[in-house]
């Protein structure tokens, strides 16, 4: 990509930057846990001292962090390997449909969750394999046509199963093999109850914690716990050897192969965590909404964890996790909000008024797809890194745009990189903006060379 | 054996139609290496700008659904379905692909992928969540009937191949034998050395998508008068059905994507008469994925694959 020199940001003042940078980030932590553990305990009232905010409720959160577990899940594939998986719904669907059959009177197995869940984390990861063995040598389009195909796959068939008739044909004597109608999976009517995963600790709340949606609070404790272990996973994984293979396999995959990384298995290795971790999510939802149906798992969900990375910052921990809650909020309670006091009120009349169909029956909710996709459209084309982006990506966007503007004769070199230092200090840990500021001027190559390296294909 | 000359009739004029479909995907992929994932959704526009026209003719002029004149009007009305979608396919370009056509590889495919929910939900508004019946303009007559008096070929399957035929036999002339056609193979082969050669490639990149949604409008208005009803997902539907034909076909190649696309809906019939309808889409997509792993350069590749 040809990155155009955008225009410098003005410099931030950040009343953290004289902080030592650990102890910031352990500060900004604590803060964010106290206030996790409190908010859904205050929500009833804040909801009720403030009802012209759209607070989002404990249910929301839940599925904000939910959908935070997916997207560090797909950002290890997107954006620490740079594959573009567009089913990654199928091994969610996957992880709760295994968490449904062995935790339900479905087939009567009722095996504790604490052990399903594991379970439903290692099949996930084995159909990543299955999936992604043969299918990871193709190029990056073709890989995303070839899952989404598959995630389609898994739904119809999960689907289907819930009625098969297995009949040989009238000419080898027409017996049935299976069936008439049996039932494997639910069908539509999805598997229902599940069993929520418990804790035997009694309490005010009774002889045991059931973490299940009758019971929300403590449900988004388990999820936030899940939430953060996925995390620390994915910060280790990311700083492992394992990590750098990744990602210099993103930047130049026939480099990367040169140096001596085994492409294959360390794609498929991505692929296989990054659906182990889809599994892990369907594990807690199955569990958690006692019940599952096939057509919630569809290729929506998929391109919404997509949109998620894309917007928080591809290959970004921070920014996929923070995508995840902005991008739910959004969805859940901001436009349903929106639309209940601002605009479906007065279309709707305006509709009733004019006799117009589609204004009598505007719901703010139902478009809410046509968001997400002027999204993606967008922030492909103006925002590629995204909101909350990786430090090294934004390094380097703005790297380029100090590059060229130096060569151009300015004056001020020294000041712009030191912006541009400050800006990296903002997110990193670089402990002295001075010393940035020179090591950012240092690594001043010309321009038209940074622009023969460009960004790497398929990170963005 | 009834059955089965009915499934293959049935195979035969769905396969045109995705043909139709599957071209589109070919001749963008073929000259941007994008798989343009909206396309679909702008043939989707298209039954549903034919649902309006026939909407106009029947509850508007008060011209009686099943009359000659109707017939009429409607196929007038083709062109005009073929510039609305050519034209939104060619904006689409401008506005979302353009911009990224240096960037890296998946950067306009996830432009692409918003692009198709945009028009997914402009579908939406004006089609509504559920099937709209489209008036039955197309009078149902058989032309054909077997000894038991079912039928078997009927003046809609007629209009299908009608429709198809023509546009699909003109496109190979259009590609193969025109100044413009040589400018497109020519793009798709090295977009710079064109440029060099005095070939203006944005605008050869512009006509490619114009008769690309221009095909797409043309199969929407077939849709929409066969099926008799459209619906707001009739892309997403319809689209993984032509992007498996064109793969099959080995993609980026015209006959091929043709090929494919009869093969797709040969066997789609054959699935949805013997085996049972709701398999069908799983069979389809196993055949996409089994291609891509064994045969990515499509079935029907040849050495030399002509490209547009």
């Amino acid at each position: 990509m040809t990155t155009a020199v955008r225009s410098r940001r003005p410099a931030v003042s950040n009343p953290f930057a004289s902080m030592d940078p650990r102890r910031r980030r352990i500060g900004v932590l604590v803060i964010l846990a106290v206030l996790a553990v409190v908010y859904p305990v205050a929500f009833r009232a804040l909801e009720s001292t403030f009802p012209f905010i759209p607070w989002p409720g404990t249910a929301v959160l839940i599925t904000c962090a939910t959908f935070g577990i997916l997207a560090l899940g797909l950002n290890i594939v997107m954006g620490f390997a740079g594959l573009l998986d567009l089913g990654y719904v199928a091994f969610y669907a996957i992880g709760a449909y295994t968490t449904a059959f062995l935790a339900s009177s479905h087939f009567g197995i009722h095996i504790s969750w604490w052990i399903v869940v594991w379970i439903a984390v290692a099949t996930a990861a084995i159909f990543g394999i299955l999936l992604g063995a043969p299918t990871l040598k193709l190029r990056g389009d073709y890989l995303a046509i070839v899952t989404l195909g598959f995630g389609e796959i898994v739904r119809i068939v999960f689907r289907n199963l819930g009625d098969i008739t297995l009949k040989l044909p009238d000419f080898l004597g027409g017996q049935m093999i299976i069936g008439p109608n049996a039932n494997l999976t639910g069908g539509n009517v999805g598997i229902n109850p599940i069993d929520p995963p418990t804790i035997p600790i009694g309490g005010p709340w009774g002889d045991q914690i059931v973490f299940s949606n009758q019971n929300a609070i403590f449900s988004w404790y388990l999820v936030l716990a899940l939430m953060a272990l996925t995390f620390l996973i994915c910060v280790r994984l990311r700083d492992s050897k394992l990590g750098r293979a990744w990602m210099a396999i993103r930047e130049d995959e026939t480099a990367a192969a040169a140096m001596g990384i085994n492409t294959v298995t360390t794609k498929l290795l991505a692929f296989s965590l990054g659906a182990s971790f889809s599994g892990f999510a369907g594990a807690f939802t199955g569990a958690y909404n006692t019940a599952i149906f096939a057509e919630t798992f569809n290729f929506n969900v998929s391109i919404l964890v997509v949109v998620i990375i894309i917007f928080g910052g591809i290959g970004s921990l921070r920014g996929v996790v923070i995508g995840a809650f902005v991008v739910q909020y959004i969805d859940k309670t901001l436009l349903p909000f929106l639309g209940d006091n601002v605009v479906n009120g007065p279309l709707q009349s305006l509709g009733n008024a004019t006799g117009i169909q589609l204004l009598t029956d505007f719901k703010l909710t139902t478009y809410n797809y046509l968001l997400f996709g002027i999204l993606l459209a967008i922030m492909m084309i103006r925002r590629p890194e995204g909101l909350f982006p990786v430090e090294s990506h934004k390094a380097e966007l703005h790297g380029i745009g100090v590059a060229a503007e130096v060569t151009a004769g300015s004056a001020d070199e020294l000041a712009i990189a030191e912006e541009i230092a400050e800006d990296i200090v903002l997110a990193d840990d670089v402990e002295d903006p001075r010393s940035a500021a020179e090591a950012a001027l240092e690594a001043d190559t010309p321009p038209s060379q940074i622009r023969d390296r460009d960004l790497p294909e398929d990170t963005r | 054996m009834e059955e089965l000359a009915k499934a293959l009739t049935i195979g035969l004029n769905n396969g045109l139609i995705i043909a139709l479909i599957a071209i589109g995907y070919t001749l963008v992929y073929g000259i941007l290496e994008l798989i343009n994932f909206a396309h679909a959704d702008v043939f989707m526009l298209g039954t549903a700008f034919t649902f309006y026209v026939t909407e106009v003719i029947v509850r508007v002029l008060g011209i009686p659904a099943g009359s000659g004149l109707a017939l009429l009007l409607t196929f007038a009305s083709l062109p005009l379905v073929m510039i609305f979608t050519a034209v939104i396919n060619a904006s689409i370009e401008r506005t979302a692909y353009r911009p990224l056509r240096n960037a890296p590889r998946l950067a306009p495919l996830i432009s692409a992928i918003g692009m198709s929910f945009v028009l997914q939900n402009v579908g939406l508004v004006l089609l509504g969540p559920s099937q709209k019946a489209v008036e039955p303009v197309l009078p149902r007559t058989d032309i054909l009937t077997f000894p038991n008096g079912a039928s078997w070929f009927g003046l809609d399957e007629l209009m299908v191949l009608a429709v198809t035929i023509p546009l699909l036999l003109g496109l190979r002339w259009f590609v193969g034998s025109t100044r413009q056609g040589k400018a497109m193979r020519a793009t798709a082969q090295d977009r710079e050395a064109s440029g060099l050669m005095g070939i203006d490639v944005n605008r050869t990149i512009s006509l490619t998508f114009l008769i690309a949604g221009a095909l797409a409008g043309a199969a929407g208005l077939v849709v929409a008068l066969y099926y008799g009803q459209t619906f707001f997902q009739y892309g997403f539907q319809f689209g993984l059905l032509s992007f498996t034909a064109a793969v099959l076909g080995g993609i980026g190649n015209l006959t091929g994507a043709a090929m494919g696309g009869i093969v797709i809906g040969l066997i789609g019939a054959l699935s949805d008469r013997f085996l049972e309808a709701k398999w069908t889409s799983v069979i389809v997509f196993t055949i996409l994925i089994l291609v891509l792993i064994f045969r990515p350069t499509g079935l029907l590749a040849e050495k030399q694959s002509e490209r547009a």
